[in-house]
């Protein structure tokens, strides 16, 4: 069974976690910084952090230097660009202190990611030139030197759909990296490689497999796709009869989690051989009619938002009348998120053995899946 | 330094042509002026078959190669009604058959088709067309239908 947190009642934008997976940070959709400390089995609010002037976008904790970084992005109507700004937070005695870094870019920052060394890298900033749009996911090569840079138009009417394996070697502090099968010359912010993705649908995240050798993207035309670059570059695409996901997650060498507008993570498998394959909902919950808030502690019959509808006998007619129904207002969905899931991220485990992650979504819901009891619930299922 | 200031050329110079973070669009390709040729001759296939009642294999021909590079207009005005002569053909009961034939990607095609036609609905087309969809969706998902939403190339 899932573990499932009912953290607050709107969207939460992004989510990290420390290191040791005792805390965790959440942006309920605003310029706050939330963070959650374990108390007992429930999760609390240690921490508010309001330095952002504008909507928090991004965040990633390092696990090691136990260092947070969130960036942000503007939200109001005019075009003027305000909050461009990221702050590193770093914890010490009972507060958390905030460093600002200006960014020396002229759009919002839109995500951000420690490396696996921890040297931070958030996007649109130094690789810019081949760049011409907002850039939606990154994700580091384990090998600390690329990125991959999920990258959608932010002008209407241009199409790159494209997105690219990025050198982010920085020179002064790291020594020279090994050859991988992306490229041998690694200057800084030299694209290795470009993939698009076909004619439509942008791509929402990207994903670098345990070796690094994988890179699988996910698009808003409902589209997976990996690139397997030590077999030549062969990508294999699936457009599937789902609706778009907005996140992936390699789980092992060849599992592929993902999850999006379905409000359900699904299992995808990809072989050696190049053929992706989708193997299983990895969601057994049914329809729930009850459940606690978190946030307020008080029993409510289940919806998205808060407060609870009133069960009336008017509503009964009403349902029986438009919807041939008798409940009084059935939206619940038999999924353990109850809305849009936007991120997934390793809970547990290591990069090649994910053995638990995380998914947060539009419902306020933090939902953490462990792997093996998912394997005992679904028959037939490994993620090999 | 007076003479100089005389020439207005300056003035013409498109500014936003040398803006670097300008972003050019895919140019359009010489496949553009092939299909006008595709579709004439892919009305005059369909109108074959159709007359000798192979409307399974008049269904597969006008779904190929849809005219999505062109910018006329007309042109694909007049393949969409081909298209839409097909599907009218089929009796309501054999709908279902006529979508399972279909691969994947033709079925991503239809539903390119049935969401034209039902922009621009005609007195029967609508009740043929929503025939059609339900048994699209059924196949395809409702991905085959997020991707005609966010294909930028149209038919």
């Amino acid at each position: 069974m899932p573990e499932v947190h009912q953290l607050i009642p709107g969207p939460i934008t992004c989510h990290c976690w420390n290191g040791d997976r005792s805390r965790f940070a959440i942006s309920p959709n605003n310029t706050e910084v939330h963070i959650y400390t374990k108390k007992g089995s429930k999760w609390e609010v240690q921490h508010v952090l309001s330095e952002h002037g504008q909507k928090v976008t991004g965040m990633d904790w390092a696990p090691k230097s136990d260092r947070l970084v969130t960036c942000g992005a503007l939200v109001d109507k005019c075009m003027y660009l305000q909050d461009r700004n990221a702050y590193v937070w770093t914890f010490a005695g009972e507060e958390w202190k905030p460093s600002l870094v200006i960014l020396r870019i002229n759009r919002a920052a839109t995500t951000v990611r420690w490396s696996p060394l921890g040297y931070c890298k958030w996007v649109s900033k130094h690789i810019k030139k081949p760049l011409r749009s907002t850039v939606l996911g990154i994700d580091w090569h384990p090998n600390n030197y690329l990125l991959a840079a999920a990258a959608v138009t932010s002008r209407p009417g241009s199409t790159p759909l494209n997105h690219r394996v990025f050198s982010g070697y920085v020179k002064e502090i790291e020594e020279k990296p090994e050859a991988t099968c992306w490229g041998k010359k690694m200057t800084f912010g030299a694209c290795m490689a470009e993939f698009s993705n076909g004619g439509g649908g942008w791509v929402h995240s990207v994903s670098f497999s345990p070796s690094g050798n994988k890179l699988a993207w996910v698009g808003h035309d409902s589209s997976v796709s990996v690139a397997n670059q030590a077999a030549d570059g062969q990508v294999s695409t699936v457009m599937h009869s789902y609706l778009p996901y907005l996140s992936c997650l390699f789980l092992t060498e060849n599992s592929l989690v993902a999850a999006g507008y379905d409000c359900c993570p699904v299992l995808w498998m990809h072989d050696d051989a190049g053929s992706l394959t989708y193997i299983n909902k990895l969601d057994t919950a049914e329809k729930k009619t009850k459940g606690v808030c978190e946030a307020c502690s008080s029993s409510i019959t289940l919806f998205p938002f808060h407060p609870p509808f009133f069960f009336s006998a008017m509503d009964k007619f009403k349902g029986l009348d438009n919807r041939a129904n008798a409940g009084g207002r059935d939206v619940e969905l038999d999924s353990t998120h109850q809305n849009a899931i936007s991120e997934i991220l390793l809970h547990t485990g290591s990069r090649e053995n994910v053995s638990k992650f995380a998914t947060v979504g539009v419902d306020g819901q933090l939902v953490i899946w462990d792997c093996k009891s998912l394997e005992s619930s679904i028959a037939g299922l490994r993620f090999k | 330094m007076s003479k100089n200031t005389l020439s207005t050329d300056f003035r013409k110079v498109d500014v936003d042509e040398l803006d670097e973070e300008k972003y050019r669009d895919d140019p359009e390709t010489s496949e553009a002026s092939n299909e006008a040729d595709q579709v004439a001759r892919r009305e005059q296939e369909v109108k074959r078959l159709t007359q000798s009642s192979n409307n399974m294999e008049a269904l597969k021909v006008c779904l190929e190669d849809p005219p999505v590079s062109t910018k006329d207009k007309a042109l694909k005005e007049r393949n969409f009604n081909v298209v839409l002569d097909v599907l009218t053909r089929f009796r309501a009961a054999d709908v279902e058959k006529a979508v399972k034939s279909l691969s994947s990607e033709q079925v991503d095609v239809l539903m390119k088709y049935i969401y034209r036609g039902f922009a621009s609905p005609t007195e029967n087309s609508c009740g043929i067309l929503l025939s059609w969809h339900d048994k699209a969706v059924t196949a395809g998902g409702l991905g085959s239908i997020v991707r005609v939403l966010t294909d930028r190339k149209s038919v």
